[in-house]
């Protein structure tokens, strides 16, 4: 099985409590968390009457996304970006379906063009003036390390840089049963195929079971449907080690980081 | 508009074998019924009759592209947890032109775990979480439709995979109406990495209420069979339908159907309306060209996004004259099957591969006045030419798009 490699040249990351990389990391390594974290992503590149406006997971993802290319010192416009997330905007979802169920003729136009799984990645596109390639994806536990994988792929075939962005938000509504997910998480990175940075190997590995992650992180976060990348940022915290990704019914992703 | 872009930084790609191809839409199921449809110049659009129990009041006044026997098809027991509208027509799609029979051919060959599942949709299995919302007791889904995993994106992916016994990498994309168009691309770059030794790709999107009344709540619909490209267009109508396609490297004694470019980009510029320059569309054709190693001039046919909305079609008709000759045959199809959203990639090329194989290219049906904003590579005619590639092109809300080259070995 072949191994895919990049240079990780910057991380995002916002969690509720941990509202950057630089708070996580340092929540990761000794345990102390900043005391007037926001509850809500304030990403700059929507003015500000959309900020407020803009769906949970849209604003998260901006948020992440240009933290990641502001530690990578790269031009978010010069990207191509994979976006992953398992469930998408829930509270939309929702709407969607209580709207349909109450008053079909009703439906908001903004909310409608706003339920696609795209969303993030198309208000990102827009905000930076990135007229490169954006992908939105969604393979359940396994979100976020296919999302990996197709960066990595990118990078193989003949991008230089890429733009991953993971999230999930809370549930909504009845559909909260069939689609649990608590609080909001975010997490991004910009790889590139000779940047700088740490190294990452990543490749497919029969699936194991998975005993519940330990890490601070993967414990901070664990009931977000995006929880399964954390992992992955409980190493990249410490800056090296190895973790072991849900992909799918017969594979793992082990994602190996060295400095 | 700009005359020239900036040179494609893509690189030249391996073909691609096209091992299968299947699409099921309004005009029948599986690819003879599509190509004869084709040829007929009939349509597969109807007046919207969709909604069980619906009163005619209540359902939207509009044409649809429905596929008939949804409602009656039983899946096996053992796949009745993802149990949908959708996946019940990925199951017929499955069963259609030697599909099932070159997926097992793939797994003796490569073993399951080397072929991934990569399939398009914008909705998914949505319409099955609209019912439950219609039938919700003390506010909680009844139980035949509590079943978790029908209700979430990844449905179409994972139902797909149950059904196919394939175990490699299984990806759901939903980049609205480029999904399906877009794993084409996703396959190549995985295969090409070395991930997996074949791909499924395809999509699949039905009729929910999420699609007509959001698509109505934007003034998009029209109240009559869509006319792509006609000089009094006034919007799209709504269809569903499924596909696949078998993707596998390409070897050199191969003489069939192959995928040879493939080409993405953003717009950049709006969540619901075109780049008022078809900047995004442009770059898109480009990459695909790039990657496929020829010029505009060697496609023989192209099939447009077309949708039949005001603003998409004239400024794609302006982004295809700004990189084609005269001389290419383009025409929007979705006048026999409605735009079929996420599977409009997967439809739109198994109609192109029709074209390459049969050499019979299709007009545009439902359309008479030409509109003097398109170039002379719209065509309403049908023709009949041996050509070497053809080209599909499949833009999607948020400004994603996605265009492909098809070639023969």
């Amino acid at each position: 099985m072949s191994s895919l490699q990049a240079r990780i040249e910057g991380i995002g990351f916002w969690t509720r409590g941990l509202p950057s990389w630089a708070t996580a990391r340092e929540y990761a390594l000794n345990g102390t968390q900043p005391t007037d974290a926001p509850t809500r992503p304030s990403p700059q590149l929507l003015p500000a009457n959309e900020r407020r406006r803009a769906p949970e997971t849209v604003a998260i993802a901006l948020e992440v996304a240009m933290a990641a290319c502001e530690a990578a010192a790269r031009e978010p416009a010069s990207l191509p970006s994979v976006f992953a997330s398992t469930h998408g905007e829930l509270s939309i979802t929702d709407y969607m379906c209580a709207t349909l169920a109450t008053d079909p003729r009703a439906l908001s136009p903004t909310k409608f063009h706003n339920s696609v799984h795209n969303a993030a990645a198309g208000y990102w596109t827009i905000g930076t003036g990135a007229m490169q390639p954006a992908n939105a994806i969604s393979a359940y536990t396994a979100s976020f390390a296919q999302g990996l994988i197709e960066a990595l792929t990118q990078l193989h075939a003949d991008s230089d840089a890429v733009l991953l962005v993971a999230y999930d938000g809370q549930h909504a509504g009845p559909l909260a049963a069939m689609a649990p997910s608590e609080g909001l998480l975010g997490g991004a990175l910009v790889l590139s195929r000779h940047g700088a940075g740490p190294t990452l190997h990543a490749r497919l590995v029969p699936a194991s079971t998975h005993p519940a992650a330990t890490g601070a992180l993967a414990r901070y976060a664990s009931a977000n449907a995006m929880a399964p990348m954390l992992p992955l940022f409980d190493v990249l915290a410490r800056g090296e080690g190895t973790a072991v990704l849900p992909a799918g019914a017969a594979h793992d992703l082990l994602v190996e980081v060295s400095p | 508009m700009p005359s020239t872009l900036p040179p494609s930084t893509a690189r030249r790609m391996a073909p691609l074998a096209i091992r299968a191809c299947t699409a099921t839409s309004a005009v029948g199921p599986g690819r003879e019924a599509l190509a004869q449809a084709l040829r007929d110049g009939r349509s597969g659009l109807r007046r919207n009759d969709f909604g069980e129990g619906a009163t005619d009041a209540a359902r939207l006044d509009c044409w649809i592209g429905r596929v008939d026997g949804l409602e009656t098809l039983e899946l096996p027991a053992s796949l009745m947890p993802w149990d949908s509208r959708n996946n019940r027509l990925a199951w017929l799609a499955l069963a259609q032109d030697g599909m099932r029979e070159a997926i097992e051919d793939a797994i003796a060959r490569f073993g399951a775990e080397r072929v991934a599942v990569i399939v398009g949709t914008s909705t998914s299995s949505i319409g099955s979480t609209e019912q439950a919302y219609t039938a919700l007791e003390d506010g909680e889904f009844a139980e035949e439709f509590a079943r978790p995993h029908v209700h979430t994106p990844h449905s179409l992916g994972e139902f797909v995979q149950q059904a196919t016994g394939i175990r490699g990498p299984c990806i759901t994309v939903a980049t609205a109406c480029s999904s399906s168009a877009k794993v084409f691309a996703q396959a190549a770059r995985m295969i090409d990495a070395g991930l997996a030794d074949a791909a499924l790709v395809g999509g699949v999107d039905t009729l929910c209420g999420s699609v007509l009344f959001g698509f109505n709540s934007l003034q998009l619909v029209s109240g009559e069979p869509c006319r792509p490209f006609d000089a009094s267009r006034n919007g799209l109508s709504l269809g569903e339908a499924g596909g696949f396609a078998l993707l596998e490297r390409a070897n050199g004694g191969d003489t069939g159907l192959q995928l040879c470019g493939y080409g993405e980009s953003s717009d950049a510029h709006h969540m619901s309306s075109p780049h008022p320059e078809g900047l995004g569309a442009r770059l898109a054709m480009r990459d695909a060209l790039a990657r496929a190693g020829i010029d505009a001039d060697e496609v023989g046919y192209l099939n447009l996004h077309g949708t039949a909305t005001p603003a998409n079609d004239s400024i794609e008709a302006a982004a295809v004259a700004s990189l084609f000759p005269d001389a290419l045959h383009a025409s929007s199809t979705k006048g026999w099957t409605g735009h079929t959203l996420g599977a409009a990639g997967i439809v739109e090329s198994t109609i192109a591969l029709i074209a390459l194989e049969r050499g019979e290219l299709p007009g545009t049906l439902g359309s008479s006045t030409p509109d003097p904003a398109c170039g002379p590579q719209v065509r309403f005619a049908p023709q009949r030419a041996d050509i070497r590639y053809a080209m599909n092109n499949s833009f999607g809300f948020g400004g994603n798009n996605c265009s492909l080259v098809f070639g023969r070995a």
